[in-house]
């Protein structure tokens, strides 16, 4: 049951009010930024990718409540998976891991699920160019 | 948690006088004012008593009153109503680009009905040039539309100078008084407006009750038509609750004006040094001088103003933003954009307004309270470390 004096979930504050993995992250092996052209807010997320498997993420977000707890959340939903596995992640996914999002504010959870996708892109990339050096 | 509230400009709480004066108009004096026995008659006397009280605050005479359903509902009538009522005269209407939504939706309304409206640029603190109003008079314009007090960023406009030249050229003048009636001084004839739209919500009155002002003489239609309640000018059986409310909250309002206002400024400006003290790379938004007195409207850079609100109503603090974050059409305010504020700095705004229940306690806990959230927030933010 929402509850009706908030506009969003418990779950949603919980990531609102102690958000993980906030912060930059030293020679990260992924790097995603994006703006939200919807409303103009800012996300970065970063990978560390070891042996094919996400061992550490972190965000920075410029951005309203959701846009900070779904940035939050998807770090922490990354973390352990494979990039098989992380590219499976979608914006619903990561609304509904934190009990659904109001209507208005799904975009925001659109700027999380991009982030990642660049982060991962971003990754590939620079990891298919170092093999391209190593032949 | 205790709460302290911050957000009287959105509404303010009906004062407990205020209610007293209304109850028995629910259930005892229950009667339609249009019926001719006693229990019709008893709230038609109390209905001419409001509006007795309401022409004293704003020298207006009691015939010059329509009650109305609120502020919207009298902007609506001001504009649509000179609009309609005046078309063989022309069809032009200048107003501003800081108007409340309730001014500026009607009049992109008539454009659609084939008006031609104006809408006037203000300078960085919100004011409206005088001299820009005469100049965008043409001979076709029936209608000017000026707010007194901004309901965002309290700037305060020169109503009065620009009622003079609306005199001289012989058009009507409506203001927007939502903000200001009850509040500071709003005498009719010295801001020389015909016609003034209020809300009784913002003074302490209920809400679903407002009135609107015409000046004797000046032609508007009615908004909405059906049986011959206020002369005709506005039908539906009177919401006599809400109007004795609205007459009570504007004697309260009347009785201790200067006082409260001085109080309220004081409060203001202790919060906005306090402010721009305790927090760096933030600005102050409208204008120093010419302000509201509860009006205290930041913009903090690098953050954004919905996560800053939500924080503060997690410490008890209820006030508001004009980031797009929180509008349903996820645009900035339009008010902080036509002061040039770039999208970033309307996104990290933050308004508090204070009302009558606030302490210079409440200004400390804000005070307090505040840093600890913008740093978090800044940590959080992308933008900051580019500073
Ligand atoms: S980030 Fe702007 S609405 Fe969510």
């Amino acid at each position: 049951m929402p509850d009706p004096t908030s506009l969003y979930s418990e779950k949603v504050m919980e990531h609102f009010s102690n958000p993980r993995n906030v912060g930059d992250m030293e020679n990260p092996d992924g790097t995603g930024h994006v703006g939200n052209p919807v409303c103009g807010d800012i996300m970065e997320l970063y990978i560390k990718v070891d042996n094919n498997t996400i061992t550490d993420a972190k965000f920075k977000t410029f951005g309203c409540g959701a846009a900070i707890a779904t940035s939050s959340m998807v770090t922490e939903m990354v973390i352990g998976k494979t990039i098989e596995e992380a590219l499976e992640i979608s914006n619903r996914a990561v609304a509904e891991a934190l009990g659904g999002l109001p209507p208005v504010k799904m975009h925001c959870s659109v700027l999380a699920e991009e982030a990642l996708k660049l982060a991962i892109d971003d990754y590939l990339a620079k990891r298919d160019k170092e093999d391209g050096e190593n032949e | 948690m205790t709460r302290i509230y911050l957000d009287y400009a959105a509404t303010t709480p009906t004062d407990p006088e205020v209610v007293k004066a209304m109850l028995p108009y629910f259930n005892e004096t229950f009667g339609n004012p249009s019926s001719i026995y006693s229990y019709g008659q008893e709230t038609k006397g109390a209905i001419a008593e409001a509006r007795s009280k309401v022409a004293g605050l704003i020298n207006a005479r009691d015939e010059e009153i329509v009650f109305t359903s609120g502020g919207s509902e009298a902007d609506n009538s001001a504009i649509k109503g000179v609009a309609f009522a005046n078309k063989s005269k022309g069809d032009h209407i200048i107003t501003s680009s800081i108007e409340h939504h309730a001014v500026i939706e009607p009049c992109k309304f008539l454009e659609r009905q084939g008006y031609k409206v104006t809408y006037l640029p203000v300078d960085e603190y919100g004011l409206v040039d005088p001299d820009s109003v005469r100049k965008a008079i043409t001979d076709n314009t029936i209608l000017i539309s000026i707010m007194h007090g901004n309901n965002e960023i309290g700037t305060i406009e020169p109503i009065a100078e620009i009622g003079k030249i609306a005199r001289d050229a012989g058009v009507y003048f409506h203001t927007d008084a939502v903000q200001t009636v009850g509040h500071i001084p709003t005498d009719v004839n010295e801001l020389g407006v015909d016609l003034l739209s209020m809300s009784a919500h913002k003074l302490y009155g209920p809400k679903g009750v407002g009135a609107l002002y015409i000046r004797k003489g000046t032609k508007l239609f009615p908004l909405i038509h059906g049986g011959d309640q206020e002369k005709g000018r506005r039908a539906s059986t009177e919401n006599v609750p809400g109007i004795v409310g609205l007459g009570k909250a504007v004697e309260l309002a009347q009785q201790g004006m200067t006082e409260e206002a001085e109080r309220l400024s004081f409060l203001r400006d202790k919060l906005i040094t306090g402010l721009q003290e305790r927090i760096d790379h933030s600005r102050l938004n409208g204008h120093p001088v010419n302000r509201l007195p509860n009006n205290v409207n930041v913009s903090i850079e690098y953050i954004e103003g919905e996560s800053m609100v939500l924080n503060l109503d997690l410490e008890g603090i209820c006030c508001s933003t004009g980031s797009a974050c929180t509008s349903s059409s996820l645009e900035p305010s339009h008010v902080l954009l036509a002061i040039h504020l770039s999208h970033e700095l309307a996104h990290g705004s933050l308004r508090f307004t204070l009302g009558k229940w606030n302490t210079e306690e409440d200004i400390e806990t804000v005070l307090n309270t505040l840093p600890g959230i913008i740093n978090r927030l800044r940590a959080m933010s992308p933008l900051a470390k580019k500073s």
